[in-house]
């Protein structure tokens, strides 16, 4: 599975497009990670428990754009984009989308 | 009274922590930087041609970087008057340098010889007091292009 977030693989052609695929994943913070947070709000410096938490949800969002698709039968996805969005105090919506495509 | 002495021992443990810490950072940065030098990061959306031997793969790095109480009460102050805020500048300026070289450690894993189309979204996840940015987190992207 070719993964890019280019709009077309150099030397190889598209011959079937199968649409956006998609994949999100909405995470809560934990209790503890926040009071540790707070806590670093005084010191500054990296939060790694936070760091640690996105790149998870992150992971999980983009996992499942590349289970949609598969289903698809698509062997790439192109044009890959991140995006995040707090939906609600302490919580936060990490998103993946793409261009499913069948290359040569 | 108490409350002003709590105020202040806050105010100077972020002064003196936060100082130390964005001092650190910003020395490991630049080193780090160097080394990474040979991989160039390029936000061009168009793929380079005539490199056949080349297969690419999706990399990433992401940080969440706090912003100490020092700076946030620098930052409070500045809200009265206006103007520029030095302190949440360098704070958003290391965070997104860091992000670029997560990617680029990434990409040199893989024997990268590049990374395009290199995207960077910001986002503030943790809200400090009175609203004000209490933490940011910088995700970079991009595709990176290694020999087969």
């Amino acid at each position: 599975m070719i993964v890019s977030n280019l709009e077309v693989v150099p030397g190889k052609r598209t011959v079937k497009h199968f649409g956006l695929v998609q994949g999100s994943s909405v995470r809560a913070k934990h209790v503890g990670r926040d009071i540790m947070a707070s806590l670093k709000n005084i010191f500054g410096g990296e939060l790694k428990g936070y760091t640690e938490l996105l790149q998870e949800s992150r992971q999980e969002a983009y996992e499942r754009m590349l289970e949609q698709a598969k289903a698809t039968g698509a062997n790439a996805v192109l044009n890959v984009r991140f995006s995040t969005s707090s939906i609600a105090a302490g919580a936060a919506e990490l998103f993946a989308y793409g261009t499913a495509v069948t290359l040569e | 009274m108490t409350d002003l002495i709590i105020f202040i021992v806050l105010l100077s443990l972020g002064y003196g922590f936060g100082r130390y810490a964005e001092k650190n950072h910003y020395k490991s940065i630049i080193q780090r930087e160097k080394e990474l030098n040979s991989i160039p990061a390029i936000a061009s959306r168009i793929p380079p041609v005539g490199r056949p031997d080349l297969t690419n793969q999706l990399v990433a790095g992401n940080v969440v970087i706090s912003v100490d109480y020092f700076k946030q009460f620098i930052a409070g102050l500045k809200n009265l008057l206006g103007g520029r805020v030095t302190s949440y500048e360098s704070l958003l300026d290391r965070a997104r340098r860091e992000a670029i070289l997560r990617m680029k450690e990434e990409a040199k894993n893989l024997n990268a010889e590049f990374v395009f189309n290199v995207k960077l979204e910001t986002s503030s996840i943790h809200k400090g007091r009175g609203n004000g940015i209490g933490s940011v987190e910088v995700l970079a992207y991009g595709t990176a292009f290694y020999p087969v």
